[in-house]
């Protein structure tokens, strides 16, 4: 099969081969719907010699992969170009893998069955670590060898992009080229040097890998390569060719007004997460909340202009047939003049009726409750919020800054306007925590059902809350995360505490996953063999807790001689060099290095979209800067900009007067 | 008004479940424009009736909805509105008025003719076991439904079998107890498996006479009415 690619003659034949084997085995899997194709949006592309074929990877399930905005939008600006084109494909399910491996049958895109290795480039989407060894997975099952050193020019490139990506030194052995940043560029300049190489007959491997090396945002592991100092930590990862550059700097389109992109959502057919439209909003944030990777990556702030969010809400509702519109980024009631937005989401010209409009990710405060009660007239279930920690000082050590005056007053206009569920996201094992802490998180909660009781009902509160995981450029990459020990620990004195509170549920994340991810997060190369142990050993879908292998990841550490504890629980120095240190989100490691002794004294920093600029880098070094639509924060805007954090601490009285739950008052 | 469609679920689509089709035709709807009314209450769904439930994996030249449409739209011009919105494998055929008070199409329906293909045995083999299935006067079997196992005997519920090569052609009751396509192959034989199945007609019983929901093209042509006419039979 190999060799034959971009030749048309062998397309048709090899088109109705897999599908053909294929479909007698779709009877006996779990969900087949996934493996077919045919949604709204898919392309048929024909392949031709002049054509660079990509098949983009989600490394989970389809349900999981399908909706994924970054995926989609790369899938359109391929298949615009006449010299490409783009399929895509998803991580099987176990029951599937075990069909392909047993009939020899390769892995294959969803829009045509094409086999895997047909295409020229596979690249994959990495949005968390514990996807890796589906990664590794694929690529075995598309029939190219695991390891980027046992590839030829015949096979397929192997490429990654997504937020996982600014450190990918764990997956370095694997991947023959990965992207740092936005992709709406860059993929165009992948593809116009792949084809050159192309037509050039396929050269040597390692021409077309410097070719990649020469764009900026484009990392080629192979070209690079780590020393050790003695004691174990990183000395240097340096190029060894000339091609490659010192440091790899990530990719920013300045304007997200030229890219309206996806143009054409995929709806799919069967069940999905997140299925309705979705329209991003702007990209980036600045709130500095020290915790989130996503946030210090995709600085600066971009927001899309109100009248095209308006016009890709009407057109996308029309052509897609959703009856629901999530306004989608890091913290969608920032977005300037968002009341206008969503009412005109709401205006349904479409002539449909009941469509319904989601913000994902809501800020705390009544402005926020205000502008979601005008959105979900009807249906009033749940509302969910991310206070991340239980105290103010710990909100302080990482810059989420709502106050308890935010928090209560936008729980009680919650409450008051009639909701009577409400959701509250958390993280434990922080950098700083104490067990009051920890505690002030049911504290909190408590309070939010006494708000609750003021209102003449029973309000129920879930605390959801996460093990916190360090990760590369943040300021919080230098700390030493919690041991899984400590982590189960806090998680039952938060499970006794809620015990004593009435109408607190809790739930928690494993703190075993937290552990490998954080493993992973900030790995070096080292790891590679281990995540390649783990694989063969049979550790797919670690994301999913049915199928997570925490002895899997312990065996392959001893076997490759290698110390979780010493990787995860150890707290850097400032000199030390970083796995990462030879890519760049932007931000000045100063920078970074100034929020973390910032944190540890419990400063906090304004969102600088509104306020003077602290020089992290993202914009000076790119020559950009915020797209900001307003000049002043919103109103009624909380999360410290323009207010008196002072008094950030203060509980009304009346919220004070109960007895609390656990240590200190 | 509420409006009776046939259509088909053939090709890639078949691997498609009943709450996906469901889905699908509440989608092209909205995008074609359709406005179909709408259910009370805090979570309101477009209402759509759906037949007899085609298992996932089968294929079909026959399936019904009954759509309750918040407009006034011509039955003739439907099927052309709605099939570019379906996904490719669905094609709505035909569709027709249908008076308030009608039975639904899970009490109308009482048996639905089926294509089986039967793989690996060969067709002396089948056209034997055919015979003697069709001279028996009980054929108990057990059957599951709900994760609950029932005896049932399959012989009243096959309504006509025929062999042909390594493809069997089965008329299976769906009342009073319904039988299964998988369940048929069973009874015949439990160790053959079972290849492709395609659902060729749906029946409903009028004064006594066989006929379909809503006749369509060579394969209903058999039930010798045309649209109009099964409109007023179906009454």
């Amino acid at each position: 099969m190999r060799g034959n690619r971009g030749g048309s003659g062998t397309l048709a034949h090899t088109m109705v081969d897999v599908w053909a084997r294929l479909e007698p085995h779709l009877a006996s899997v779990q969900k087949p719907a996934r493996y077919i194709g045919c949604e709204l949006g898919a392309e048929v592309p024909s392949p031709g010699p002049q054509r660079v074929g990509w098949l983009l990877v989600y490394p989970d399930t389809y349900e999981i992969g399908l909706p994924n905005q970054g995926l989609q939008i790369l899938y359109e600006i391929l298949n615009e170009r006449p010299d490409a084109l783009a399929e895509r494909s998803y991580a099987p399910w176990t029951d599937l893998e075990e069909v392909l491996r047993r009939e020899d049958i390769p892995l294959f895109s969803v829009d045509t069955h094409r086999s895997a290795d047909e295409f020229d480039v596979i690249a994959f989407n990495l949005s968390a670590e514990l996807v890796y060894t589906n990664v590794l997975n694929c690529i075995d099952l598309a029939g190219v060898p695991v390891r980027s050193a046992d590839r030829t020019a015949d096979d397929p490139l192997i490429g990654a992009g997504g937020h996982a990506t600014y450190n990918p030194e764990p997956l370095a052995d694997f991947l023959d080229f990965v992207v740092l940043g936005d992709g709406e560029e860059v993929v165009s300049e992948i593809n116009v040097q792949v084809a050159t190489w192309k037509a050039a007959g396929r050269t040597a491997r390692i021409d077309v890998l410097r070719a990649l090396a020469s764009i900026e945002g484009v990392y080629v592991p192979s070209l690079y390569e780590p020393r050790y100092l003695p004691d174990g930590r990183l000395e240097v990862t340096a190029p060894v060719d000339l091609a490659a550059p010192a440091v790899v700097e990530k990719r920013t389109i300045a304007d997200l007004a030229d890219w309206p992109y996806p143009k054409q959502q995929l709806v799919p057919l069967t069940e999905v997460v997140h299925d309705r439209l979705n329209v991003e909003v702007f990209r980036g944030c600045t709130r500095g909340c020290r915790f989130c990777q996503a946030g210090m990556i995709t600085r600066p702030v971009r927001e899309r202009p109100a009248e095209q969010v308006a016009s890709m809400v009407q057109q996308g509702l029309r052509r897609t047939g959703y009856d629901e519109v999530a306004l989608t980024s890091l913290s969608t009631a920032d977005f300037s003049g968002i009341e206008d937005v969503v009412a005109s989401a709401m205006d349904d010209s479409v002539g449909c009726g009941n469509v319904s409009v989601s913000l994902p990710s809501l800020r705390v405060d009544a402005f926020t409750v205000g502008v979601a009660a005008q959105i979900q007239k009807a249906r009033r279930t749940g509302l969910t919020f991310a206070p991340e920690a239980g105290t103010w000082r710990m909100r302080q050590v990482i810059n989420k800054l709502i106050t308890e005056e935010d928090l209560y007053s936008a729980v009680d206009s919650a409450f008051s306007q009639g909701w009577r569920r409400v959701k509250l996201y958390f993280l434990t094992g922080l950098p700083t925590e104490t067990d009051e802490d920890t505690l002030g998180i049911i504290e909190l909660a408590r309070r939010c059902i006494e708000l609750a009781k003021t209102k003449g009902h029973n309000g129920s509160v879930t605390v959801s809350v996460g093990g916190f995981v360090p990760k590369a450029f943040t300021p919080f990459q230098w700390f030493g995360m919690n041991t899984e020990v400590e982590l189960r620990r806090k998680v039952n004195m938060l499970r006794d505490a809620a015990k004593l509170a009435k109408g607190v549920q809790i739930k928690w994340h494993d703190p075993r996953a937290s552990l490998v991810e954080g493993l992973v997060s900030r790995g070096d190369r080292r790891l590679g063999p281990v995540i390649e142990h783990v694989w063969r050993a049979g550790g797919t879908f670690q994301e999913w807790s049915e199928h997570f292998r925490l002895d899997l990841w312990e065996q392959a550490m001893a076997e490759a001689g290698l110390d979780l504890d010493w990787y995860c629980h150890r707290h850097r120095a400032e000199d030390e060099v970083l796995p990462w240190d030879h890519l760049s989100a932007g931000l000045h490691k100063d920078f970074l290095w100034q929020d973390w002794r910032d944190a540890l004294e419990e400063l906090g920093l304004e969102d600088c979209r509104w306020t003077p600029c602290y020089d992290c880098g993202a914009c000076t070094g790119y020559g950009i800067e915020h797209v900001v639509a307003s000049a002043v924060p919103p109103a009624g805007g909380s999360q410290g900009t323009g207010q008196d954090l002072h008094r950030g601490g203060e509980v009304s009285v009346t919220l004070l007067s109960r007895k609390p739950v656990g240590v200190g008052a | 008004m509420r409006q009776r469609v046939r259509f088909t679920k053939s090709g890639k689509v078949r691997f498609l479940s009943h709450r996906d089709v469901a889905r699908v035709w509440e989608r092209a709807l909205r995008r074609s424009g359709v406005r179909a009314a709408y259910s009370e209450g805090f979570s309101p769904r477009p209402r759509l009736s759906f037949g007899l439930a085609l298992s996932t994996g089968y294929e079909s030249l026959g399936e019904y909805l009954d759509i309750d449409l918040a407009d006034e739209v011509d039955p003739g011009e439907l099927p052309g509105i709605v099939t570019p919105s379906l996904p490719h494998g669905m094609v709505a055929q035909s569709a027709v008025p249908i008076p308030s008070g009608t039975d639904s199409l899970q009490q109308a329906v009482t048996s639905s003719s089926w294509r089986l293909e039967v793989a690996d045995v060969e067709p002396e083999r089948i056209a034997a076991t055919v015979e003697r299935v069709l001279a028996l006067v009980a054929v108990p079997i057990i059957i599951e439904r709900k994760g609950v196992e029932s005896d049932l005997d399959a012989r009243p519920a096959i309504l006509e079998l025929v062999a042909e090569e390594t493809v069997i052609e089965a008329e299976l009751a769906t009342q009073p107890r319904s039988l299964r396509p998988a369940e048929l192959l069973r009874a015949l034989d439990p160790t053959w498996t079972l290849g492709r199945v395609l659902r060729t007609h749906q029946w409903m019983s009028v004064d006594g006479a066989r006929c379909e929901p809503i006749p369509f093209g060579d394969l209903g042509a058999r039930g010798a009415t045309s649209a109009p006419h099964a409109q007023a039979r179906a009454s």
